[in-house]
C-alpha cells in the first residue's frame, strides 16, 4: 500500500514535471515565435515602397541585405530629423525602437537581389 | 516496477508526439479561399504562401483576367499615362503556388465552409477571405440604375474600360464644354481622388481645350483630404479651370441632358461623372456581415476577421476602417499582411500578433509632374480594440513638388510587385 502509494506519487510528481515542461516549452515557443516574426511584419510595411522583403523594383533604395546598424541609425535620423526627408521623418516616427531594430534585422538578412 | 515506469514515461513522450503531429496537420494541407485578386486579396494570397512557406493550399478567385490599378488611373485622363501602364498579369502569383480561378463567387455556406461560384462549382475552405471591394449604391442615383444610363454617364472609380471611356469622353467634347464630377458623400474609396481627377482634367484642358471648364460638385462640405494642397492648385497652375462647389449633394441626373440635379440647382454638363456612393461588395454583405450601417464590414483587426462569421476575413475597401484610416490600395495590402500574418498562425497554433501596426501611404498627382503625400502610422490599442493614429507620426507634403513624383512611381511600382510579383 506504501509502495503503491510512493509510486503513485513518483508518477504523478514525474507527470506534473513532464506536463509543467511541456506547458513552458510551448509558452515559450510561442513568445518566441512572436519575437521571430515582429522584424518579418514590421518589415512587410516598408514593402509597399521598397518591396517585397525590401527588394526595391527602382526609385527609391532597396533595403534587403544592407548592415542592420546603419538601417537603425538612417531610422532614427529620420525620426529626429536629422536626415532631411519627404515622408520618411513621418513614417518613422510611427514605430518604437524595439519595432525598428526587428525590421532592421530582418531586412538585413535577406539577399540583395 | 522499472519496467512499467519507462513505458509509461515512454507512452507518454509517444502521445505527446502523436498531439504534435495531429496539429500541424498531418493528414492534408490547410485550405484558404480569397475572393477578389485587388490591393487586398491579391497581397493576402502571396503572403500566406510566403509565410505558411507552401504549407497552407491558397485559391484566389477573381473575375478579371487582370489586376488593372485605381491608384494613378486619373493620369489616364489626363492624358500622362495608357490603361496598359497600369494593368498587371495575375501569373506572377503562380510562382507562389497561389491556385487561381477566373469566376465570381456567388455564396457561401458558412456551416459547409463551403464557397461556390457563379458556375454551379463548390469549394471547401478552413479560412475564406473576402476582397470584393466596392458596390455602387445605384438607388441614389434613381436614373442611373439602369444598364444604358450607365454606358452614357460614367463613374471611372473602378479602373479599365470606364477609365477609357471616359478619357474617350473627354477627347471628344467640344472646347467649351463643362466636365462635371459629383463626389458623394464621405466615406468612399479613396478620398483624394476626385480632387486629384479635377486637378488632372484641368490639366488636359489647360494645353488642349483651353476654354473648358471642371466643375466639382461635391456633396461633402469641404475637400476630404489634401484640402490646401488641392484648393492651391485650383487658385494657381488651374485659375480659372476648376469650380469647387461645396454641399452640392446630388438628388438624381438627367440622363438625356447629362444634367446633375441638386437640391435647389441643376448642372447641365457636356461631359458628366458621377460617383455614386459605395458598399462592401455584394459576397462580402451575406450572411450580416455588412454589419456598419449595412453598408461595410466590422472586422476584428487582430485578424481581420468578420465581427459576425467565424473563419471569414474582410478586407480593403469593404471593411469598416478604423477612424482616420483611409479606403485606400496601401492600406488594403497592409490590412492584408495583418490578416496572413494572423490566418498562418491560425493554422499552425502559432500566436496571433497582439500588437500589429500598419501605414497609410498616398500620392497625389497635382499636374503631371507635380506630386504630394499624405501619411499616417497606425497601431493596434488593446483597450479599445481599434487602430489608432500613432502620437506625432504622418503628415502631407508642404507643397506639391517634383521630388515625390519618382517617388509615387516607385510606389506604385513596388506595390503592384508586392502584391503580384
Amino acid at each position: 500500500m506504501a509502495l503503491a502509494s510512493a509510486w503513485t506519487s513518483t508518477v504523478n510528481r514525474l507527470l506534473v514535471r513532464t506536463v509543467t515542461a511541456c506547458a513552458l516549452l510551448v509558452a515559450a515557443g510561442h513568445a518566441a515565435a512572436a519575437d521571430k516574426d515582429l522584424g518579418r511584419d514590421v518589415a512587410a510595411n516598408c514593402a509597399n515602397c521598397h518591396g517585397t522583403d525590401g527588394r526595391s523594383r527602382g526609385g527609391v533604395p532597396s533595403l534587403a541585405g544592407r548592415d542592420k546598424g546603419e538601417l537603425i541609425r538612417q531610422m532614427r535620423e529620420f525620426r529626429n530629423g536629422k536626415q532631411r526627408s519627404t515622408i520618411m521623418q513621418q513614417l518613422a516616427r510611427g514605430y518604437t525602437d524595439a519595432e525598428i531594430e526587428a525590421a532592421a534585422a530582418y531586412l538585413a538578412a535577406q539577399k540583395a537581389q | 516496477m522499472l519496467r512499467s515506469r519507462r513505458e509509461f514515461l515512454h507512452a507518454g513522450a509517444a502521445s505527446i508526439a502523436a498531439i504534435a503531429v495531429g496539429a500541424r496537420g498531418a493528414a492534408s494541407a490547410p485550405k484558404v479561399i480569397v475572393v477578389g485578386g485587388g490591393f487586398g486579396g491579391a497581397t493576402a494570397a502571396k503572403y500566406i504562401r510566403k509565410w505558411s512557406e507552401g504549407s497552407i493550399g491558397v485559391t484566389l478567385i477573381e473575375r478579371g483576367s487582370a489586376f488593372v490599378s485605381c491608384p494613378l488611373s486619373n493620369l489616364v485622363l489626363g492624358g500622362s499615362r495608357q490603361i496598359a501602364d497600369l494593368t498587371v498579369p495575375y501569373e506572377g502569383l503562380d510562382k507562389w503556388g497561389v491556385q487561381r480561378i477566373t469566376g465570381e463567387a456567388q455564396s457561401i455556406d458558412p456551416a459547409a465552409r463551403t464557397v461556390t461560384l457563379a458556375g454551379g462549382a463548390t469549394l471547401p475552405y478552413d479560412r475564406l477571405i473576402l476582397s470584393p471591394g466596392v458596390d455602387f449604391i445605384w438607388s441614389a442615383v434613381p436614373s442611373l440604375n439602369d444598364a444604358a444610363a450607365q454606358e452614357k454617364v460614367l463613374h471611372a472609380w473602378k479602373a479599365g474600360p470606364q477609365t477609357v471611356g471616359l478619357r474617350r469622353q473627354l477627347e471628344a467634347m467640344r472646347d467649351g464644354g463643362l466636365f462635371v464630377i459629383h463626389v458623394p458623400l464621405a466615406p468612399y474609396r479613396c478620398p483624394p481622388a476626385p480632387y486629384e481627377r479635377a486637378c488632372q482634367v484641368a490639366l488636359y484642358f489647360s494645353m488642349q481645350k483651353k476654354r473648358s471648364k471642371v466643375i466639382l460638385l461635391d456633396a461633402n462640405e469641404e475637400v476630404q483630404s489634401k484640402k490646401e494642397l488641392f484648393v492651391a492648385a485650383w487658385n494657381g497652375r488651374y485659375k480659372g479651370y476648376v469650380e469647387y462647389r461645396p454641399n452640392s449633394g446630388l438628388t438624381d441626373v438627367d440622363v438625356a441632358t447629362l444634367t446633375a440635379k441638386l437640391e435647389f440647382d441643376d448642372v447641365r454638363a457636356d461631359v458628366l461623372n458621377v460617383i455614386p456612393p459605395q458598399r462592401a461588395g455584394a459576397i462580402a454583405r451575406q450572411l450580416g456581415m455588412a454589419n456598419a450601417n449595412g453598408r461595410f464590414c466590422q472586422v476584428d483587426f487582430l485578424t481581420y476577421e468578420s465581427t459576425v462569421q467565424r473563419n471569414i476575413h474582410v478586407l480593403g475597401d469593404a471593411i469598416q476602417p478604423a477612424s482616420l484610416m483611409p479606403r485606400s490600395g496601401h492600406m488594403a495590402n497592409q490590412h492584408a499582411k495583418v490578416c496572413a500574418a494572423a490566418v498562418v498562425a491560425l493554422l499552425s497554433e502559432g500566436e496571433v500578433n497582439p500588437l500589429p501596426v500598419v501605414a497609410n501611404t498616398c500620392y497625389s498627382y497635382l499636374s503631371d509632374r507635380e506630386v504630394a503625400h499624405i501619411a499616417s502610422v497606425h497601431r493596434y490599442d488593446p483597450a479599445t480594440r481599434t487602430m489608432s493614429v500613432v502620437s506625432g507620426s504622418g503628415g502631407v507634403s508642404p507643397a506639391a513638388n517634383a521630388e515625390e513624383t519618382v517617388y509615387a512611381e516607385a510606389w506604385a511600382k513596388n506595390i503592384w510587385s508586392d502584391m503580384l510579383g
